[in-house]
């Protein structure tokens, strides 16, 4: 074993290779032979009632093969709506408002983007030139578009289901001993946060291409999806009516997901359906305008927050109030997100002793919102690290004196919060001590004075995040109306001359399991990494997953790898044992050999692998032949990842401009397997959290229509807005799984956003600006300086 | 239908195509060149960035009749076999690719970038390949990358 395969090492990925040289395989890389093209002929307006739809000049079109509507579909059979993965039940018992979701608009379209009538052609430019010829009565309403005013009441209704557009009223934590609390305040602060609605635009805009095979009745569904597992679970059973065993739903390499490929949307569901139709393949490769009108969006939250303080700057008790953005349907996760994901965060790391916080969850006429790279938990953040760096400048304390005062201490752990969570361990003075060392905190004075020579204003930004991953376990995730379990599988399948492959229900989509996975499996078996093979994504050769997302892959699914390995060398050990004439006690499995303790006898792994399958000298009377196994994991609880992340930012007065000058995370994840892909994850989180404080937002006008719709009006972060960034990690070890793991994978995108602010805020306190919403575009910053003149 | 002839990662072709045809679709549809990828539809994103006579070009917006008589490198053209370019091999010593789908263009334009200043500072890196969207990486690696191609660095 060469130590480059070890737990711990930077090991370079293997995947880069075949992406390297464009030889990737993604979705829209994936050609069936006598394939159609799907276009969908949407909406352009947010709200209307549908009339008569005339498709007969489309139908006769050039290259055209088929024209559906939603009224094809139900004529076809029972076919169901798409299906929403979690009920909240809110206050007093009231579960959620759950309206219909067809799978192509029927009756009224909901937002813009809403897919009306489907054209299926030989190519795509005939599809497209046919579904200008579809002639849509469409009587447009009112759209509803902000939240406040459409649940006032009196307005357009976006579904009948839900009369005033409230989906759910929820609330979470001791409402009665929050207001006590408040009475004996010695200092309140307050504050109203927009947490800016964005769109996780993965590079990679989705494909999916159905084929169902009359020979044999079987249906394929080739995805951009982040878990073929679940979609199969949620399009098989819910939508189409086709059981698993017929169908496969096969998520190739996929270019990125951020929580948008996630869901189940309506055109993997068309074109599996259709493909049944028109016995023949079906693709629909969205372009990016499409994209952005049909990806679920992300955030979209607006805060009232209160935090009350004794009189040595103690947090006594947090309230908060929330519109969350649900938009026009719910989709899959949707009401997971300002809920489960998001209140039961906001303990922080602090020993805030009573919490409340109310979530009203509103149907509006835009495009469905929901999990979005941190989903739940950035927001959360946000509201505890403004509110906290706000405080403190009210109550003239430094913003890191006021966390350090506030934090959970380290003999504190397991914690109980007051918001239904227990945090296992954590050190949260240890990421705010290297975070300040790092970013040089002591030498901030000195800088902002030479800022302040060239005429230009300088900031310190504080934010100590914390998150929860691995979400689970199962029982606790349907008890609070998950509708799906969230274990992982994972199946070790030794070969007989000692190769491993192992098929994992996780996805990588940029993670880079193919290497950490090998690695873990490589230490653990003691194998060479080249020996072994990571296998996902394919449903029909994975035996089950629940996929990648809430930064669960190594922590859940690894964990499934640890478990089906221990079984692997639990039946090794037997094997051995009868091959070496030795009680099974006294194998030992070491440096990849079976070996009976303190004696030179040794069988290599791969002997007693060729043993399981040439099973010639082999205890067949009591062991079976073979040597593969499967774990399922439920994890006990969900894991804690937190950290400190400082950011400074230079701001010139007279455009508002903001330059990051400099921006240090301090993460604590757990053990680490390779720190080159925790860096880069963390790297790629705060780049997107960045871009959520200063550049990027999703707006709507009045009517509903997106005026950020496009990469020249969504302003994507780019090489030359962003610094480089100085990351490092703190370790306190995950207490509950083997590898000690706790997740990386959103942590940058929760932390940045109100760092940033901080820091913007703590440039412009001269000015006494104390707050501004994201993004702090320089227009925004340029106009409170301003208006504080 | 007009005649174009094209050379593409070395070989001469002689197609019959539509005068609307997209660099990027000929690549990827009529000579299953999938390496090239698209991302958008304003030619804001660079994934689809290829080199037309030596110089890097966003596909999608150049139409397949524009390069006629040119000679075009796509990625699949940058190096044979298991050989990886110096950029290729430095992308992967640097982690300087996720999922790698915007990582096609991005080498193609960082290849660009270090033809035309071969020790670029990181001010110019970064400039450089703004032309070039990743969601993933926050650039970060992909700068050190580049500084690792040029010789200025490593790991
Ligand atoms: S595909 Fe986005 S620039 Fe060409
Ligand atoms: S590596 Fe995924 S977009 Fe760049």
């Amino acid at each position: 074993m060469t130590s480059t395969n070890a737990i711990g090492e930077a090991v370079k990925r293997r995947e880069d290779f075949r992406f390297l040289k464009g030889l990737g395989r993604y979705t829209d890389d994936i050609n069936i032979p006598r394939q159609t093209y799907c276009y969908f002929l949407r909406s352009s307006v947010a709200h209307a009632q549908i009339g008569r739809i005339d498709v007969s000049q489309a139908l006769v079109a050039p290259g055209v093969v088929a024209v559906f509507t939603q009224a094809d579909i139900d004529a076809s059979g029972p076919v169901g709506g798409l299906p929403c993965g979690w009920q909240v039940t809110g206050k007093d018992g009231a579960v959620m408002k759950e309206p219909k979701h067809p799978i192509l608009a029927a009756g009224k379209v909901r937002h813009v983007g809403d897919p009306i009538v489907a054209v299926i052609a030989e190519t795509l430019a005939e599809a497209r030139n046919a579904a200008e010829l579809i002639d849509v009565e469409l009587a447009e309403l009112a759209a509803v578009v902000d939240m406040k005013k459409a649940i006032a009441g009196g307005g357009q209704t976006v579904h009948a289901e839900a009369p005033d557009n409230l989906c759910y009223d929820w609330e979470l934590g001791d409402k009665a001993a929050v207001d006590a609390a408040f009475a004996s305040a010695a200092h309140v602060t307050k504050l109203d946060l927009v947490n800016n609605r964005l769109i996780a635009n993965a590079i990679e805009p989705r494909v999916a291409i159905g084929h169902y095979e009359l020979a044999n009745g079987d249906y394929t569904l080739y995805t951009t999806s982040q878990n073929p597992h679940v979609i199969r679970l949620l399009m098989g059973a819910f939508v189409l009516q086709i059981p698993e065993h017929k169908l496969r739903v096969y998520a190739p390499d996929v270019g990125g997901g951020f929580g948008s490929k996630i869901f189940h949307y309506a055109e993997e569901a068309f074109v599996t359906w259709a493909s049944k139709q028109i016995l023949r393949p079906v693709k629909w490769t969205a372009d990016r305008s499409e994209s952005f009108i049909t990806d679920a969006h992300g955030r979209d939250h607006v805060t009232h927050v209160e935090m009350a303080f004794d009189k040595n700057a103690n947090i006594i008790a947090l309230k908060c109030e929330t519109l969350a953005n649900m938009g026009a349907y719910l989709s899959t996760f949707a009401p997971s997100v300002p809920t489960w994901l998001h209140g039961t965060l906001l303990a922080g790391q602090y020993r805030t002793p009573a919490i409340h916080c109310n979530v009203k969850a509103v149907f509006t006429n835009t495009v469905p919102v929901d999990a979005y790279r941190g989903a739940g938990r950035p927001e959360a953040t946000f509201i505890l690290e403004r509110t906290l760096s706000k405080a403190a400048r009210e109550l003239g304390l430094d913003q890191i004196e006021i966390r350090r005062r506030n934090f959970i201490k380290n003999d504190q752990f397991p914690y109980q919060t007051p918001v239904a969570v227990v945090y296992d361990t954590g050190d949260y003075a240890a990421s705010m001590d290297k975070a300040i060392e790092l970013a040089d905190v002591s030498g901030f004075p000195a800088r902002k004075a030479a800022s302040k020579a060239k005429g230009k204003l300088r900031g310190l930004g504080v934010a100590s995040y914390i998150e929860a991953c691995g979400i689970a376990p199962s029982s606790l995730v349907g008890s609070l109306g998950a509708r799906a379990g969230l274990f992982e599988a994972a199946t070790v399948r030794v070969n007989p001359t000692g190769s491993v492959t192992v098929l994992t229900g996780s996805h990588s989509h940029g993670q880079g399991h193919e290497t950490t996975f090998a690695q873990v499996v490589a230490e653990k078996l003691g194998i060479p990494m080249e020996s072994v093979e990571i296998v996902h994504g394919d449903t029909n050769r994975v035996p089950f997953g629940l996929g990648t997302y809430g930064s669960r892959s190594l922590a859940v699914g690894g964990t499934a790898i640890v478990n089906a390995l221990d079984k692997v060398i639990e039946k090794g050990r037997k094997i051995a044992a009868f091959l070496l004439e030795a009680a099974e006690a006294d194998i030992e499995f070491k440096d990849g050999s079976f070996q009976v303790k303190g004696t030179d006898k040794k069988k290599a792994f791969g002997e007693i692998s060729l043993a399981a399958y040439v099973p010639h000298k082999y205890p067949l009377e009591t062991l079976e032949p073979g040597l593969e196994e499967t774990a399922f994991y439920d994890p006990k609880n969900f894991t804690f990842p937190a950290g400190t992340y400082i950011c400074e930012v230079e701001i010139d007065p007279r455009t508002g401009e903001v330059v990051i000058a400099s921006f240090v995370a301090a993460d604590d994840f757990g053990n680490i397997v390779n720190p080159m892909i925790v860096e880069g994850q963390v790297h790629g989180g705060l780049a997107q959290g960045i871009g959520q404080a200063l550049l990027e937002h999703a707006v709507y006008d009045d009517n509903g229509q997106l005026k950020s719709g496009s990469y020249m009006d969504y302003t994507m972060p780019r090489a030359d807005d962003l610094p480089s960034f100085t990351v490092a990690t703190t370790v306190t070890a995950c207490t509950h799984n083997p590898l000690g793991v706790k997740g990386c994978g959103e942590a940058g995108a929760i932390g940045s956003p109100p760092a940033v602010i901080n820091a913007i805020c703590d440039a412009l306190s001269e000015y006494g600006v104390d707050h501004i919403d994201m993004p702090a575009t320089p227009a925004r910053i340029w106009a409170a300086i301003r208006a504080a003149k | 239908m007009t005649e174009i002839v094209v050379e593409i990662n070395g070989r001469s072709i002689r197609r019959q195509i539509e005068p609307n045809l997209l660099l990027v679709d000929l690549l990827r549809q009529d000579l299953d060149l999938t390496g090239t990828h698209v991302g958008c539809d304003t030619a804001q994103c660079g994934a689809c960035t290829v080199h037309i006579d030596g110089h890097a070009a966003k596909a999608c917006n150049v139409l397949a009749v524009q390069v006629d008589g040119s000679y075009v490198t796509t990625i699949e053209g940058l190096s044979r076999g298991n050989d990886m370019s110096v950029v290729q091999a430095a992308f992967k010593e640097a982690h300087g690719l996720q999922c790698g789908f915007c990582t096609p263009g991005m080498v193609m334009a960082a290849t660009d970038l270090l033809s035309k200043t071969p020790k670029p500072t990181e001010a110019e890196i970064r400039t450089g390949l703004k032309g070039n969207i990743c969601r993933c990486t926050g650039y970060h690696n992909i700068v050190k990358a580049v500084q690792i191609a040029s010789g200025q660095t490593t790991v």
